[in-house]
């Protein structure tokens, strides 16, 4: 266990003391108690940045080594990234939500210890080379997420949502967990490295395929994109640090994660480029058109998100062709900017959504149809609100501007290949993005003007605005701060953080590290990406001038139709009620019908059984020949059994089946076997005097009035039993491959157990264990008949009741 | 060989004579009638299993023989006093 595997549950460990913590420390807010774990960690982490720019770290400790499961670390540039977004966002997080919780209104113990064990498992995901234990990790930030946004359990709207966001991030775990074991199957290994290190050697494998896609269906539900989007705006229902934190900045980005981590696995298949490509662009049209069409802040934000997921996941998509065509710069590049855009949109991100919860917590809404006019009041909010639109929008000189020159830039050329109809079809890339990015422009504009300008509104709002106070206003600052710095100096991070980032999505890039670092700086020139973002910043203004006109279309007549989330309501409807009726239909609570299922289940399955294995076999030239009283009895046989079955007085069925058990008894005595005849009479006699106690207590036959149907389904399952029996009992009589054992016991009975009657000295001395618990199943019998009779207790509460 | 031909017309008669005890159960007026045939039935077996151990020439059977005329007695009794008081074993005596 090194300092690493100490650094992922900290936090975890942590959250299993902040209760006591919290029970002790009435005074001080529990935030503060937690602020130093996040901040130490990512100091901690910090201390990576120059390790990794040259290589990797690893730790190791064993948890299952007989499964190849253990808990390895490695921190790359990818998962150094990662890991600094987590635990820095993370400090910022708990920081504001030590100025926006309430000490006394709200269940910190709870608060904390459920984002502690989410930034544990985050760093888990991202830090873990093991797959089994990356799946662990995954799980885990899908459960404390749930925890999370149904922080608020009482409200209708917490519990949907946490239990939305259950469903599909979970459902898509779980196929993940089967693309991993996939994964393993083809490699025997569980190790990330290792796997990727075996690529070449699994391409052509049948596995390969599937495997690819159950991880990408994983890492689409993580991500939100389309059709799986729908989770991400219903957890706005968590408090806004947690909208923040999960759904902007990190467990969003898991998807992303795992997408990059295998694309040196995955990028040689055209499946892989293909499907991220294009479900990333759909995400992002998507997003960005329905993002325009909300009225709430966080309704807003949360499309945007998922439009910046699809557009970071597209990137990778055409990223993932510079693997398949070896070392080409361009889609290098498409690398570059998603990992930057990926930089980038958490901290702005970040910042809109703290933004979002002051104008919440100062306001009391976060409709934007009642606020405005915002800016003279809370400047500071206005201009941190400015920095996160604009840079989101894609703006200078904030960082968002570079991240989307490079987006187009990469979605530009993909139009230059010419393969897969990449030079046809593919224009189709930058078109989408182009739409995608006035839309983008389009709600950018809209979160700050309507927020911030026009007129004030006071009236509509439940509380009177003032600007908020500096500790809510810190954390927001800073990451707007960050947006700023990072869009003039992209340097700044691009060789330290993102270069290594880019070189662990793809290793090829190792080798060509100068001609690689200059793509990151180079920013300037006026290129078809800048005329593109001038065609979406104009474009951009008349739409949102014509907002008006244009948006009442959008919310009524698009959405209707083609809203995914009424789909995900009507699939659990269905689910519920589908379930619902299949077992109202096949659990009648009728014993017959179950009765009817298992013969039915028993013919087909036998029968079918001896079809296909041709088990037929009628050669019965080894039978002993019948006489005249054998077929007598027969008969007799014969005669009982269809008089109990067609007479219509209980007392002649009971005296036609003692008929028919004596009658058996005298099949006992041909077949040479006296004790069992003896055996048999007796029983026989004393079931008939049974069945005459207890039918004695029964209405007659004829009060039921149920006459015989010759063609019922039962009529049609007995004969069919009836014929299947007779089957295999015929079939099973030639196949005999082993002789009897029972000259044993003819030889020895007297030998060894000193008794002449064979059966007698199996029952008590040869097999004496079966007879012992025969014995038991008699007494067994003999007590539970005594207690049903004596013990009374339901009778006795309806006589009562009756009373 | 005559013995075995003899045993085997017995044998016939008396399965016979069961068929005919059997017609009786199926038809039989009353319940006592079924009942009286049943018992019967008990007595030609004994007579069927004293026949065949004849034929097989053991005395393995005997005990057949005397727990058959038991048991036919029993069940007929425990039947008559069905019939005739509606239960096989009275719980008091004093009513």
């Amino acid at each position: 266990m090194s300092l690493l595997h100490v650094a992922i549950l900290l936090p975890f460990f942590a959250a299993l003391f902040i209760p006591l913590v919290y029970k002790w420390t009435k005074k001080i807010h529990t935030g503060w108690l937690v602020l130093p774990i996040p901040v130490l960690l990512f100091i901690y982490f910090c201390s990576f940045i120059p390790k990794t720019m040259h290589q990797s770290t690893t730790a190791t400790m064993p948890w299952i080594p007989s499964f190849g499961i253990n808990f390895t670390v490695v921190v790359d540039g990818l998962s150094l990234l990662f890991a600094l977004l987590i635990t820095g966002i993370g400090s910022l997080v708990v920081f504001y939500s030590i100025y926006y919780l309430g000490k006394k209104t709200e269940r910190l113990n709870n608060f904390y210890a459920f984002l502690m064990i989410f930034m544990s498992a985050m760093l888990g995901v991202v830090l873990s080379d093991n797959l089994i234990v990356l799946y662990l990790f995954w799980e885990m930030t899908s459960i404390s997420s749930f925890l999370l946004i149904g922080y608020w359990y009482h409200r209708e709207r917490s519990r949907y949502g946490a239990r939305k966001s259950m469903m599909i991030t979970v459902f898509g775990g779980l196929m993940m967990l089967g693309g991993f074991i996939l994964l393993h199957i083809m490699t025997d290994s569980f190790s990330v490295r290792e796997i990727i290190a075996s690529g070449p050697a699994i391409t052509g494998n049948p596995l390969f395929v599937p495997a690819m896609i159950f991880i990408l269906l994983g890492a689409f539900t993580k991500s939100a994109q389309v059709p799986f989007h729908v989770w991400l705006p219903d957890a706005m229902e968590a408090p806004t640090p947690v909208s923040a934190y999960l759904h902007s900045a990190t467990m969003v980005k898991a998807g992303i994660y795992i997408v990059a981590r295998f694309t040196p696995l995955f990028a040689v298949s055209e499946v892989w480029f293909w499907t991220i490509a294009i479900v990333g662009i759909i995400t992002l049209l998507w997003g960005s058109i329905n993002a325009t069409k909300k009225n709430d802040l966080k309704a807003i934000l949360a499309y945007s998100t998922i439009s910046q997921l699809g557009l970071i996941m597209s990137l990778l998509g055409v990223g993932a062709l510079s693997l398949h065509f070896g070392n080409e710069d361009f889609y290098a590049a498409a690398i570059v900017a998603a990992v930057f855009h990926l930089f980038n949109h958490a901290t702005f991100k970040g910042s809109l959504f703290m933004m979002v919860g002051i104008v919440d917590h100062e306001t009391g809404t976060r409709d934007i149809r009642r606020l405005g006019g915002l800016m003279r009041i809370m400047p500071i909010t206005a201009t941190i609100a400015f920095i996160g639109t604009f840079a989101m929008a894609g703006l200078p000189p904030f960082n968002g501007f570079l991240s989307k020159e490079m987006f187009f830039e990469s979605m530009t050329d993909i139009v230059h290949m010419n393969l897969w109809n990449a030079d046809t079809w593919g224009v189709l890339l930058p078109v989408i993005a182009w739409i995608a990015s006035v839309f983008t422009f389009v709600y950018s504009m809209i979160i700050f003007f309507k927020t911030f300008t026009g007129k004030n509104k006071p009236y509509l709002l439940p509380k009177k605005p003032h600007e908020a106070p500096l500790g809510l206003l810190l954390p927001p600052s800073i990451l707007a701060f960050l947006v700023v710095i990072i869009g003039i100096f992209p340097n700044l991070i691009a060789g330290p953080i993102l270069e290594p980032a880019v070189k662990a999505i793809v290793p090829t890039l190792a080798t060509t590290d100068s001609d690689f670092s200059i793509h990151v700086g180079f920013w300037h020139g006026i290129t078809p990406a800048l005329l593109m973002t001038i065609g979406v910043v104009i474009v951009g203004i008349l739409l949102y001038k014509t907002n008006r006109y244009w948006k009442p279309w959008i919310t009524t007549r698009v959405p209707k139709k083609w809203r995914i989330g009424r789909a995900y309501d009507a699939s659990m409807f269905y689910l519920e009620q589908g379930s619902y009726r299949t077992t109202m239909w096949v659990m009648t609570g009728w014993l017959r019908t179950y009765l009817n299922y298992m013969l039915t289940a028993f013919i087909i399955l036998i029968i079918g059984t001896m079809f296909v294995t041709d088990a037929f076999n009628f050669n019965l030239s080894a039978m002993t020949p019948v006489t005249a009283v054998d077929f007598v009895l027969a008969a007799v046989i014969l005669v009982t059994l269809i008089g109990t079955v067609f007479s219509k007085s209980r007392i002649t069925s009971i005296i036609l089946l003692g008929a028919m058990g004596y009658t058996v008894s005298i099949f006992f005595i041909i077949s040479r076997a006296p004790d069992l005849a003896l055996t048999q009479l007796v029983i026989e006699t004393i079931s008939v005097v049974l069945y005459l106690l207890v039918f004695y207590h029964l209405p007659q036959f004829s009060n039921i009035e149920e006459k015989p149907k010759w063609f019922s389904i039962k009529t049609i399952l007995s004969i069919g039993v009836g014929i299947t029996v007779t089957l295999i009992a015929l079939s099973a009589f030639d196949t005999t491959f082993y002789d009897s054992i029972s000259q044993y016991y003819l030889d020895n009975a007297y030998k060894e157990a000193a008794g002449k009657n064979v059966v007698n000295v199996i029952l008590v001395d040869f097999r004496g264990f079966d007879t012992l618990f025969e014995t038991a199943v008699l007494a067994i019998a003999s007590i539970g008949i005594y207690a049903m009779i004596k013990l009374r207790l339901t009778k006795r509460r309806e006589k009562d009741e009756n009373q | 060989m005559i013995l075995k031909i003899a045993l085997s017309i017995g044998l016939l008669l008396y399965s016979i004579s069961i068929f005919l005890y059997l017609y009786r159960i199926l038809k039989g007026p009353t319940t006592s009638d079924k009942v009286i045939a049943l018992d019967s039935i008990g007595m030609n077996l004994v007579a069927i299993v004293a026949l065949l151990s004849m034929f097989f020439d053991t005395n393995a059977y005997l005990d057949v023989i005397l727990l058959i005329a038991l048991l036919a007695f029993i069940g007929t009794v425990s039947f008559a006093k069905f019939i005739e008081k509606g239960k096989v074993i009275e719980r008091e005596r004093d009513n």
